[in-house]
């Protein structure tokens, strides 16, 4: 057990150890939030912003959630509505928000490491909520605890990441993740989506999506990340269904116990589908309840002050 | 090195949660539904013999839990992030008596914090509290409706209690700087 962060910025600077102090720490509160009271008062009188200058829907409201359910006091900021639209700097924005005494502060940016940025200067704790093609880390923590939860373990077990990787902030975070506890990955996509640098990571890349899925334990889909494509990748979407969409026929050839995963928002009869989202071996809704979890326990351990760790009995 | 005293031997920690049995038998009417829930980390294997100990005088089985309190502290932003151990109560503390367990009973906070993580899991209709070692240095009112030893403690001082029976035999210990 360690965790001496005041940040969660990414998964890459983080230690196996740490990674698994967040899952065991998630998995406490997993239970709160199968309670008739669904609160607890760890973060009490804490003042938490969610400062997203890109859109999102699922991640903002899993965040401002897990805040209340920690009773921490919530402020919702979004682009459109700010002052960052009449010329203030991201600098200047975050240092106001600090200004009303924030505690923590949860950033959402299309700017690769603008986390990072932040933390440099402010004193209150940063967390990423995903920066460009960089990383996502509370993904990554969710999709792990969900493997672990529903297979007992990580080390081991092959999974195949099956999309748009090249844009996927979502599959950086989860590579990092899955590599440093143990399992192997195999990234599948078209190869101007999936180029081999990723080999350098550690993982296996392949163009054959049937050899790709048959020896997966886990198969974690990726929506096309049509906002940050520049210039098309592939040349139609009909193509990209027809070579690369899990379809029923090749859903037959995946193992009996294959988890499918995606991190939403799912593009039905694109990536998957629509069936196989609703089958027994998806765990989709389950990553979405396992993603306040883990949102709570990343809010509750970068809260921690400097002292003595272990609360001694006497 | 730092000198350490034996405070209780096996013989006498058995001893202890013996008594502490029969005290809260003798508290509680054999009708009254009482459960004992063991405080993370050092309180769980105790509330577990003391379950034992009660089914034994009783004739029939108590249930028994164990409490993480770390949600509920109040010092979060004082000390490292603390471990957050699995609370397990499986069953309804509403309307029981609950007997909380911890090892050692100093400042009184992790009691406070107990009191509060029970409260959220329903409503009992009271709650006591057993602990193996009273040391002093209360910070809140709060007081042990049964104690196995009362030790006066200097505040450098230190309880080492061992009960694990995989690290050998039961002991507690007195710690000095």
């Amino acid at each position: 057990m360690s965790w001496h962060r005041k940040h969660l910025l990414d998964i890459e600077s983080l230690t196996p150890d740490e990674i698994i102090t967040v899952l065991d720490t998630a998995r406490a509160f997993k239970a709160v939030g199968e309670r008739a009271i669904k609160k607890v008062p760890a973060l009490r009188g804490k003042t938490v912003v969610n400062l997203f200058i890109e859109p999102s829907t699922r991640t903002r409201i899993s965040f401002e959630l897990a805040a209340q359910r920690l009773t921490a006091d919530v402020i919702n900021f979004s682009a459109e509505a700010s002052s960052l639209k009449k010329g203030e700097t991201l600098k200047d924005t975050a240092r106001n928000l600090e200004a009303l005494n924030a505690d923590i502060i949860i950033i959402r940016h299309s700017a690769t490491g603008a986390p990072h940025f932040l933390s440099r200067f402010l004193t209150a704790s940063v967390v990423n909520a995903g920066d460009g093609a960089h990383e996502h880390p509370t993904q990554a923590l969710l999709d792990t605890f969900t493997i672990r939860e529903k297979k007992g373990k990580i080390a081991g077990l092959e999974v195949t990441i099956l999309g748009d990787v090249l844009y996927s902030r979502v599959a950086r975070s989860n590579i990092w993740a899955l590599l440093k506890l143990g399992a192997r990955v195999t990234l599948c996509g078209p190869s101007t989506l999936v180029p081999r640098v990723f080999e350098q990571m550690g993982c296996r890349v392949t163009c054959d999506v049937e050899e790709a899925i048959a020896g997966a334990d886990i198969i974690n889909l990726l929506r096309i990340q049509h906002e940050r494509q520049r210039k098309t990748m592939f040349p139609s979407l009909g193509e990209y269904v027809s070579l690369f969409g899990l379809n029923k026929k090749r859903f037959k050839l995946t193992k009996p116990d294959v988890l499918i995963m995606h991190p939403g928002p799912i593009n039905r009869g694109v990536e998957i589908d629509s069936e196989i989202a609703d089958c027994g071996r998806s765990v989709i809704l389950d990553q979405v309840t396992n993603g306040l979890a883990v949102r709570m326990a990343a809010l509750f351990l970068v809260s921690g002050g400097k002292g003595p760790q272990e609360v001694s009995p006497n | 090195m730092p000198e350490s005293t034996l405070v209780l031997n096996a013989t006498a920690v058995q001893r202890a949660l013996t008594r502490i049995a029969h005290e809260i038998a003798e508290r509680n009417d054999a009708g009254s539904e009482v459960a004992v829930v063991g405080i993370q980390s050092g309180g769980v294997i105790l509330s577990e013999r003391l379950g034992r100990l009660l089914a034994g005088i009783w004739g029939h089985a108590v249930p028994t839990g164990v409490l993480d309190v770390a949600m509920h502290r109040d010092d979060l932003d004082q000390r490292f992030t603390p471990k957050v151990y699995p609370t397990n109560v499986p069953f309804d503390v509403t309307g029981k008596t609950v007997v909380l367990v911890d090892d050692v009973l100093f400042r009184g906070r992790t009691v406070r914090a107990a009191m509060d993580a029970l409260n959220d899991l329903g409503r009992p209709k009271r709650i006591q509290l057993a602990v193996l070692i009273d040391r002093g240095h209360r910070e809140l009112p709060i007081k042990a409706d049964f104690v196995g030893k009362n030790v006066p403690t200097a505040l450098n001082e230190n309880i080492q209690v061992q009960l694990d029976e995989s690290k050998g035999e039961d002991s507690v210990r007195l710690e000095k700087p």
